[in-house]
């Protein structure tokens, strides 16, 4: 199974632009291939923006690495076109069971809500999520496409001018400059960008480090998730147990902020824990591990000038949560659209501010979720850690207990309540569908409503034959209608009608609720299109 | 305005107090801050509303 992330899927290769005299001009240069990266390509591709990617590997990630993908990514990636692929080769998984020490507590069953594509979560190693947007930035290429990934293109040196951006750009050929007009970065934690133009990582709260290992077994577990708070094997702290797919298991070990990171790597040292953990009889191979050490920190903003930040390089999580890659395909997708707008003219530059406000609002609601998690997970003082133990124990018995457990808030989109895109809402219901939030899917007769909305702004209609002028919007905007019929009739009301007879939602281009009406007014309609283009 | 109830509530007070104090006779100190925990979490559940269980925490603060 190692080969698989020892696959080279972006080999390096000579550019003509290499041996130019002066730096070549590029539309938008992507630095990191990872899954933020990758997606922010497909993207802007889709959307007819020219885009360079650089990546200073050549390979897919190492190690199974970010491995919950939530239902939001797998929309974002349907849109994209790898969604499908995604849920294919993943592990649905809904049951969890709860440990404490070395009993079980309880287990509860994610129940996933009906009536949606996609299942709540998955587990698929970060290095099929790569492979897979991969082949999609290949297929696109053939399509003719002018996206290009530059392999073993390191950033040395990044300088903000005015109205572009200079990289000097590390290659087994030297060194070579090249300039763009947007830079995304999405370099990961310790991102060169940021550290380039000398800006830092702000908030740090607290520190801990992971055993994470990839083992293959010769039994066959559940498809399930396991989570221990404080078991014997790993005392005072907690573990996790998850499938992932091709009979490949995830262990994360917590082990602590004070460790010495090489001692803990040895095999000889990670071995017995392992075998503490699943049993002296039990045969495993050890495919891979790695030491995750995170801080809870953010960038006080994603957007500097003419450089926008996306993913761990503008904000890092504890891994509780799956909160790490799920909210970095988010900014992409937050992202792409405005930054289409803007390059085409049609959107004024500060459109981008709305990226900062909206998704520092998502990293600090990621962050306020992951310290809770940790919180609970790890406590810090003694009459936490006893209300932590309280709360355990009253939970093997009552259900009422069960619900404060919390090792971990499962990622889910965050509502830009308050945004300067946001029109005024004039339906009081439902409120999961208020103006700010993402647009929850829908079955119809053929297929889901999400992933009906294409790459722009769509207009719902519910119940309501409405001819709608579209000469008088400024961009091209999709209608899509939906007459209730029995089978979705109890989705529509409980998701988007309310107390309501019809109703008219216009949606953006990331498939988040721009403004509601419970009335068709061809005015409205127009102004809150210019509002939502930041107009 | 407060919405915590302010007047005695607790009819039988002096049983309910010996039965609170009972249930600690011969727990060591350790024993005693966990029934108390628990104790906190049963009570702050059927409470439920977080107004009240805010203004608890208040009132708890003042010494």
């Amino acid at each position: 199974m190692s080969e698989n992330f020892e696959k080279i899927l972006y080999k390096y290769k000579k550019m003509v632009d290499q041996d130019f005299k002066n730096p070549s001009h590029h539309r938008v240069v992507i630095v990191g291939a990872g899954p933020v990266g990758l997606c922010a390509a497909i993207d802007l591709t889709l959307h007819g923006v020219k885009v360079t990617v650089i990546d200073e590997s050549e390979k897919v990630s190492s190690g199974s690495r970010a491995i919950c993908v939530s239902k939001r990514t797998l929309e974002i990636s349907d849109r994209l076109g790898v969604g499908k692929k995604m849920l294919e080769k993943g592990v649905v998984w809904n049951l969890g069971k709860v440990l404490f020490e070395n009993r079980k507590i309880y287990e509860f069953n994610l129940l996933p809500e009906e009536g949606h594509e996609y299942p709540a979560f998955i587990n698929l190693q970060q290095y099929y999520v790569e492979e897979y947007l991969v082949e999609r930035i290949r297929q696109l290429q053939g399509e003719g496409h002018p996206v290009e990934i530059r392999g073993k293109n390191k950033v040395q040196k990044v300088t903000a001018q005015k109205n572009q951006v200079l990289l000097d750009i590390e290659t087994p050929d030297g060194i070579y400059s090249l300039s763009c007009d947007w830079l995304v970065a999405c370099d990961g934690p310790r991102s060169t960008v940021r550290s380039s133009l000398g800006l830092d990582f702000e908030g740090q709260i607290f520190e801990d480090n992971f055993l994470i290992a990839d083992v293959t077994m010769d039994v066959d577990f559940p498809t399930e998730r396991r989570f221990w708070f404080d078991p014997s094997f790993n005392k005072g702290q907690s573990a996790l147990l998850h499938k992932q797919p091709d009979g490949v298991w995830r262990i994360d070990l917590q082990l602590g902020w004070d460790i010495d990171k090489e001692e803990e790597k040895k095999k000889e040292n990670v071995i017995p824990r392992l075998k503490a953990m699943l049993g002296e009889e039990l045969n495993f191979n050890l495919e891979w591990v790695s030491i995750y050490t995170f801080q809870c920190m953010k960038m006080e903003k994603f957007k500097h000038g003419r450089i926008l930040f996306a993913g761990d390089s503008a904000h890092q999580v504890s891994p509780f949560g799956a909160r790490g890659a799920n909210s970095g395909v988010q900014d992409a997708d937050n992202l792409c659209w405005k930054l289409k707008l803007v390059l085409d003219g049609s959107s004024p530059e500060s459109l981008l501010d709305t990226y900062n406000y909206e998704r520092v609002m998502a990293a600090d609601e990621n962050i306020l979720n992951s310290s809770r998690s940790t919180d609970f997970i790890t406590p810090k003082s003694k009459a936490s850690m006893r209300f932590r133990n309280a709360v355990l124990a009253l939970s093997e018995k009552y259900e009422f207990a069960r619900p404060l457990v919390n090792s971990g808030r499962l990622s889910t989109p965050t509502t830009y309540d308050g945004s300067m895109l946001n029109s005024s809402d004039h339906m009081n219901e439902p409120r999961r569908s208020r103006v700010g939030a993402p647009c929850p899917d829908l079955p119809l007769k053929d297929g889901f409503l999400l992933n009906k909305t294409g790459k722009g702004f769509c207009i719902f209609c519910f119940n309501t034959e409405t001819k709608i002028d579209k000469g008088s919007f400024p961009v091209d905007v999709k209608i899509i209608n939906i007459q209730e019929d029995s089978s979705n009739r109890d989705f529509i009301f409980d998701r988007f009608l309310g107390e309501y007879k019809e109703a008219i939602y216009l949606i953006r281009p990331d498939q988040h609720i721009a403004a509601r009406w419970p009335f068709f007014d061809a005015n409205s309609i127009k102004k809150a299109i210019c509002t939502a283009m930041g107009n | 305005m407060r919405n915590i109830k302010l007047n005695a509530n607790i009819k039988n007070c002096d049983d309910f107090y010996s039965k609170l104090l009972a249930a600690h006779d011969g727990l060591s100190d350790e024993e005693s801050e966990n029934f108390n925990s628990r104790l906190i979490l049963i009570l702050a559940n059927h409470i439920g509303d977080e107004r009240i269980l805010e203004e608890a925490i208040e009132m708890a603060k003042e010494k």
